[in-house]
């Protein structure tokens, strides 16, 4: 029962360099100016996951992004992985867009990419974090959802998947009835590399690029797209204060680690001598 | 009258922490907006957790009983609590920002068309644009910056809230509450996604509730490794966790993370020791009530947000404090 798959992935600042986002104090825009852009890591996962239920059952694998002209170069890199195809949904109208936009128009462009048996996700981002978009993309598709996915196997034929679904202190077992929704975590798998081979591949592979005329072709109004269609609003960003007046302890090893303890007693941070 | 609704996740008949935690700040809120906090518990039996949701502060428990809800299935409790939501008209919903909640809430806010903002760590409220608003506070960029969010038009404003961050209120044993029976409502098609089976695997990493923290980085391990770090705790009377490097490296499981992308705790004494102190691992304990850093480095930046530093060789530190630890015990 080959099942047609169909990825999310999103385009995000490389994490090792966030440190170097910076905020204009006039403004208050956030400056990330020369901070390279990367696939966010959890949707590598999402793929490798895509790319081995294919081997294991046949069928196809489709990546798709939203972002801007250069996020193409994510789906590239999926291409080169193994995917078979792309699809860019990029346009002005998305820009802005909180998650619940962002859901409409994943699944408007889902809905005009194909029919699908399956949709894998990356549990969340590593920018935003906020880990809402799987879940609401289930929501606009009508289909269920499993997040924090840890392991997918498949039931009754291939209608349903079992999903090992993590928890505080364990997993849940969970059946789901294709189509769905599945977001995965990190330690689903190891990703591969993409081989010179599937580099030289990926150029001959398709990139569709979807915009919004047919995203309202698919059923989303314009309005629920973009900033335009987001119930939230960034009302300002401020660079976290978080500096305490700290007292340097110093002094030999021991002298410090007295000194500190008797601190510590001293404002009853300590439990009770027995 | 303006209510605060919050979802009070329930594991084997009660209430987890970080409902309490929700259900304060939903209290201070009403008092600030002249409400009510109320709170919805959904579960096969909820009797135990009305009462004490009520004894923490909330006015009225709506109580969602049904055998087949003993476990979180996710299309009947996103059903349920959009019906629930639709009904009482809250103003705010909070719900815990645990990995049920992170499931649930995407899914209630979707369907009912409004604002989430996630894994909040503060709520105010502020005059924005001219009228009271309020406002989610959340870390963005791995907790480099702090970004505010506001819900101007659409209603309830939902915002899941980070385990940890917020402080519990005492329980008063005196206070009245309504309990308010709701029928489920649910049929075999509210579940497509189905659990079948909860396995615990580990004892429930206590971090949230911890009073004492000794987290490890990755400096730690040249200076005697996971053992030394545990002989610190065993002295201190805490437990243990660490840094994402420390956990990467398989020193600490990932159930310990401490950051942005593991744990918030804020218990009453956090020791770091040998991690330098990258801003998306200190806002996982940036608002513990002391703060220690040891590092090598004396300019480490985690010294900045600490009340007490003691820069040197881990070597000699760790086993001194030890020591001094267990005198007299």
């Amino acid at each position: 029962m080959p099942l047609r798959i169909l990825v999310c992935i999103k385009q995000v600042p490389d994490p090792e360099q966030f440190d170097r986002i910076t905020l204009d104090p006039v403004t208050g825009a956030i400056n990330r100016a020369g901070i390279s852009p990367v696939t966010n890591p959890i949707d590598r996962h999402a793929l490798e996951e895509a790319l081995r239920i294919r081997e294991a059952l046949g069928g196809s694998v489709t990546v798709l992004t939203m972002g801007p002209p250069q996020a193409r170069k994510c789906l590239e890199d999926a291409l080169a992985m193994g995917a078979d195809r792309g699809v860019l949904l990029c346009d002005m109208a998305f820009a802005g867009a909180d998650t619940l936009a962002t859901a409409a128009v994943l699944a408007a462009g889902i809905r005009s990419a194909g029919d699908f048996d399956l949709v894998l996700c990356g549990n969340e981002s590593v920018d935003g974090a906020t880990g809402q978009v799987p879940g609401q993309l289930a929501e606009a598709m009508g289909w269920p959802r499993v997040t924090h996915a840890r392991k997918i196997g498949f039931a009754a034929g291939g209608k349903a998947a079992l999903v090992e679904r993590e928890i505080e202190g364990g997993f849940l077992r969970v059946e789901v009835r294709l189509p769905a929704v599945i977001a995965v975590v990190k330690r689903i798998n190891l990703y591969r590399l993409p081989t010179i081979f599937g580099i030289l591949e990926a150029g001959k592979k398709e990139i569709v690029e979807v915009g919004c005329a047919a995203c309202e072709c698919a059923g989303v109004r314009a309005e629920a797209m973009g900033l335009g269609g987001s119930p939230t609003r960034v009302a300002g960003i401020f660079q976290s204060h978080r500096k305490r007046h700290v007292e340097m302890i110093g002094g030999e090893p021991k002298e410090a680690a007295r000194n500190l303890v008797r601190k510590l007693r001293e404002l009853d941070a300590l439990p009770e001598h027995d | 009258m303006k209510e605060i609704l919050i979802w009070a996740e329930q594991r084997d008949g009660r209430p987890m922490g970080v409902a309490f935690e929700i259900l304060q700040k939903a209290c201070d809120l009403a008092g600030l907006l002249g409400g009510r906090a109320s709170a919805v518990v959904i579960g096969q039996d909820c009797r135990e957790s009305a009462a004490e949701l009520i004894a923490h502060g909330a006015g009225r428990v709506f109580v969602v009983e049904e055998p087949r809800l003993g476990l979180y299935q996710a299309d009947a409790c996103t059903k349920i609590l959009c019906r629930l939501i639709g009904e009482i008209r809250p103003g705010i919903v909070l719900m815990g920002g645990t990995s049920v909640g992170a499931d649930l809430a995407p899914a209630v806010a979707a369907r009912l068309g409004t604002g989430l903002t996630a894994h909040c760590t503060d709520l105010h409220i502020e005059a924005i644009d001219g009228r009271d608003q309020l406002v989610m506070v959340v870390p963005g960029w791995r907790g480099n910056m702090m970004v505010k969010i506001v819900c101007p038009e659409k209603r309830p404003v939902m915002a899941t809230i980070r385990p940890g961050v917020m402080e519990r209120g005492r329980p008063e044993p005196s206070r009245k509450g309504e309990v308010v029976a709701v029928s489920p409502g649910i049929g075999e098609e509210d579940f497509r996604a189905r659990t079948l089976e909860r396995v615990l695997e580990s004892e429930e990493s206590a971090l949230e509730q911890a009073e004492i923290i000794v987290s490890g980085g990755f400096g730690f391990y040249e200076a005697g490794g996971v053992s030394l770090l545990e002989e610190l705790a065993r002295a201190i009377g805490g437990v243990t966790a660490g840094s994402r490097p420390a956990c990467d490296a398989g020193w600490i499981p990932e159930s310990r993370m401490i950051g942005q992308s593991g744990k918030t705790a804020s218990p009453g004494l956090f020791i770091s020791i040998g991690a330098s102190g990258a801003p998306h691992y200190t806002t996982g304990f940036a608002k513990s009530k002391l703060i220690v850093a040891i590092d090598r480095n004396p300019k480490a930046p985690v010294f900045d947000i600490a009340d007490f530093g003691i820069a040197g060789d881990l070597r000699e530190i760790l086993p001194a404090l030890v020591e001094e630890l267990n005198r007299g015990k």
